[in-house]
């Protein structure tokens, strides 16, 4: 630091004044400006997560504060194993939950991405008449808060509400859909004859719940929840397939003409695979909203059909506030966590592995190349989203 | 020189975090002190899970008059989820000083230490019904003062009962009679009987046999007694007298019977102000539940006025619960919101004053509180799946597992 200071040539000092003492205070001021949110994500973020992993290995209470507290210990992983090995009632319910969840998800995730795909296309086509007005219609459920839905759909779905009156207007009687826990594979499999369960498929399996309940399928409650929830959610995809879209210049679609590809073959060969980094962004966002699923249990828990719309979200909820058992809550929580980040993995891994474009046989050779396409791929769209509303032509979201 | 700043900057990162930490956890005063007088000058907050503004509205009131007495002030909140910002309040340290508490969640408070066992040392303490001070007590200690209370009874809807041909002379007194006039009253789209798929309605029925889920430290829910009352129900289910408010379009007992679907239903004095506010055109009369083989039962639901354990305001709030328990302040509260006065003597004026709920108040002198030690809320949830599926299925296995899981979930309770 002396000798840079000394040193007699200005040009040698100005060199000098950039180097280290310039970088620690480019450091101090970095730290500075980051500051503000490195405290509001460590109050609000990472310190609740901390004390969240805390509080589910003890058997907090909830009173008081869970850290220096006297009447808190330390059960290691007994709440964790309350839920998962010890052959009890609360393991059935977490069982049943994930039972549901799972279902949920299942059908939810790949039913929302495809519809939103689909309405995206359709929206992004330069003849339809209107754009403004069907892309409004196609948001508008997602901007409206799923409670209010939630509610509107319990009375749509009642015993005698408007859907069961219009089914029963072509003579179809409908079910009493909030009110019915059988599953859909359970239906199925009743209507060809398999009624009961199959000798042994009755006992106690995984997480306590039974081999014949695990196949059960979605009950008819839930359905209706996964119908909502690809209505509610389709929208706010829409909108990321659309901006996908909207990146694809007009020349690729060309191109393809010019190979004489059709639209079938266009949109597989061409639009989808252009689309990767938008889909893997809607894939991941749905598998987490998914697996969160909250406000719609919470609203229809005590109709008769609620044990089969649980979710672990809920049922972490219930014990939390209902069972004062904040501590198995927090151990729920944290499994639901884990299944998150297990299943987001696996959706990563198997997207970059089913790469149709074939470039390169080395996969790291291949992520190499992904990666740079899609770094272009999102600075060019940056600067289309820039130059959309100036130079006017068509690719602005309005 | 680099790393030194780095270092020194996550350190002070570090100890903000840890001065924060240790504000919240620092803060809000864990009462050591105790006071020996009521003192004045005081704000309480006091937690109620309202039914609407009239009560919120009734509470403040006597809340007032209270405070110009003895020179407090109490801000009354009415919660939205009673459960959730009690549980809240106690996990932050700021507890209400006076709360609503709940029968069901009551064993759960008192089992965790959360609640100041004051109610002994009323003056009052003598006069409230002992199915009432049985309900709020804990390791045979009486808790907290009942705030009122509710019985379930048979409420008929006069209207259809008198175009079925029915007279007074035919209000069932025995599970007989009840089949009898529920099938006759069932026609077209009518049901005879409904109540709430849940062990808080058909629970009476195993009263009513002489059964029940507890007795004393026993675990009895597969007794022959309980058998006979699901058999019981599950022939009503069969006979098509019974049915669900799910499977007549309605979301509870009272909307059922609003809607005319229901002829009968069995429920308590708050259908009185459902059916006045929704379906203001039904008439109805209310009867106490028909005894069955082993005499009448019937259950009671209460809240009682919780206090915190160990706070400073203790006292304090304890003297403004003897004055809203005082006979005169529960018989305003009924007038204002209806419920029944939880003293024998005001019950008694308030069966006087409203001789229409006179049944409900009949069923304090033998109902029991439903099944809710610390625990068993989720087995009864469980019992009440079992209760929507039960026309058909085997009453002997629903028993069996219910049998096996309360056993589960009290000895959990007690060790």
């Amino acid at each position: 630091m002396t000798t840079t200071s000394n040193a007699p040539a200005p040009r040698t000092r100005r060199r000098g004044g950039r180097g280290p003492a310039g970088n620690r205070g480019e450091a101090v001021a970095g730290w500075l400006f980051t500051l503000p949110a490195l405290l509001i994500i460590g109050v609000f973020l990472i310190a609740p997560i901390a004390l969240a992993l805390w509080v589910s290995f003890t058997d907090w209470n909830g009173r008081n504060s869970p850290l220096f507290n006297d009447r808190v210990d330390v059960v290691g992983l007994d709440n964790y194993a309350a839920i998962t090995t010890e052959d009890s009632l609360l393991r059935e319910l977490f069982g049943r939950s994930i039972r549901n969840n799972v279902y949920y998800v299942l059908l939810v995730v790949p039913l929302q991405t495809a519809l939103a795909l689909f309405l995206a296309v359709q929206v992004n086509r330069r003849l339809l008449r209107a754009k403004g007005f069907f892309r409004t219609a196609f948001y508008f459920p997602s901007v409206t808060s799923s409670i209010a839905i939630t509610g509107v759909f319990l009375f749509l779905f009642s015993a005698t509400g408007v859907v069961n009156r219009i089914l029963a207007f072509f003579s179809v009687q409908g079910p009493n859909w909030f009110a019915d826990p059988r599953g859909l594979v359970h239906i199925a499999l009743g209507a060809v004859g398999v009624g009961g369960a199959p000798a042994g498929w009755d006992a106690p399996g995984f997480l306590g719940v039974s081999a014949w309940q695990w196949i059960a399928g979605p009950s008819v409650a839930q359905s209706v929840l996964i119908m909502l929830a690809i209505f509610t959610t389709s929208g706010t995809f829409m909108l990321l397939f659309l901006a996908g879209l909207q990146n694809i210049g007009a020349e690729v679609g060309e191109a393809a003409v010019m190979d004489g590809a059709g639209p079938v073959r266009t949109f597989f060969s061409v639009t989808l695979p252009m689309l990767k980094p938008t889909l893997f962004t809607v894939l991941t966002l749905g598998l987490i909203g998914t697996w969160q699923v909250f406000d719609q249990v919470y609203l229809t828990r005590g109709t008769p059909a609620a044990p089969t719309l649980t979710s672990p979200a809920y049922l972490a909820y219930n014990q939390a506030f209902e069972g004062n058992e904040p501590g198995i809550a927090a151990a729920i929580a944290f499994i639901l966590f884990l299944i998150i980040i297990a299943m987001t993995l696996i959706q990563r891994f198997a997207l970059a592995d089913r790469d149709p474009s074939g470039f390169g046989r080395d996969r790291r050779n291949r992520r190499a190349v992904d990666g740079g396409r899609g770094d272009g791929g999102m600075a060019q769209g940056a600067a289309r989203v820039q130059a959309g509303p100036q130079s006017g032509t068509g690719g602005g979201l309005t | 020189m680099r790393h030194s700043t780095k270092l020194g900057s996550v350190a002070l990162a570090g100890a903000l975090a840890l001065a924060l930490a240790s504000c919240a956890g620092g803060g809000g005063g864990a009462g050591d002190g105790e006071t020996a007088e009521p003192e004045t000058g005081l704000e309480l907050r006091m937690l109620i899970g309202s039914s609407g503004d009239a009560e919120t509205q009734a509470v403040q009131a006597a809340a007032d008059a209270w405070g110009e007495e003895t020179g407090n002030t109490v801000q009354v909140v009415a919660a939205s989820d009673l459960n959730q910002e009690l549980a809240q309040g106690f996990a932050g340290d700021q507890a209400p000083d006076v709360f609503y508490m709940g029968w069901d969640q009551f064993q759960t408070y008192a089992n965790d230490g959360f609640l100041e066992p004051y109610a002994g040392d009323l003056p009052n303490a003598g006069d409230f019904y002992p199915a009432l001070v049985d309900t709020f007590s804990f390791d045979g200690e009486f808790v907290c003062a009942p705030k009122d209370f509710s019985t379930l009874g048979l409420v008929i809807n006069t209207q259809l009962w008198e175009a079925a041909g029915l007279t007074d002379d035919d209000v069932p007194t025995t599970w007989e009679e009840l089949q009898t006039v529920a099938e006759t009253l069932t026609e077209g789209d009518v049901v005879g009987l409904s109540m709430g798929a849940e062990y808080a309605r058909v629970g009476t029925f195993m009263q009513q046999a002489g059964g029940g889920l507890m007795d004393g430290e026993t675990v009895t829910a597969n007794s022959p007694e309980n058998l006979e009352a699901l058999e019981y129900v599950q022939g009503l289910l069969s006979s098509g007298a019974l049915q669900w408010p799910a499977d007549l379009g309605a979301g509870w007992g009272g909307e059922a019977f609003g809607n005319q679907r229901a002829a009968m239903v069995i429920e308590g004095p708050w259908i009185n102000g459902a059916l006045e506010n929704d379906f203001p055109d039904v008439e109805f009369q209310v009867a106490e539940l028909p005894a069955g083989p082993a005499g009448q039962g019937t259950f009671t639901f209460s809240n009682c006025w919780g206090i915190p354990e160990g706070q400073d305001t203790a006292e304090t709030a304890q003297s403004l619960v003897e004055f809203l328990t005082s006979d005169e302040q529960q018989l305003a509260f009924s007038d204002a919101f209806g419920v029944i006065p939880s003293t024998q003597s005001a019950a008694a004026t308030y069966a006087e004053t409203y001789p229409e709920n006179e049944a409900f108040v009949a069923g304090a002198d033998y109902a029991e509180s439903p099944v809710a030690f610390a625990g068993a809320a989720d087995v009864v949830t469980e019992f009440n799946n079992a209760i929507t599926t039960l026309d058909g299925a085997d009453a002997q296995a629903v028993l069996d597992q219910l049998q096996t899981q309360l056993e589960a979930a009290y000895e959990a309770s007690q060790g």
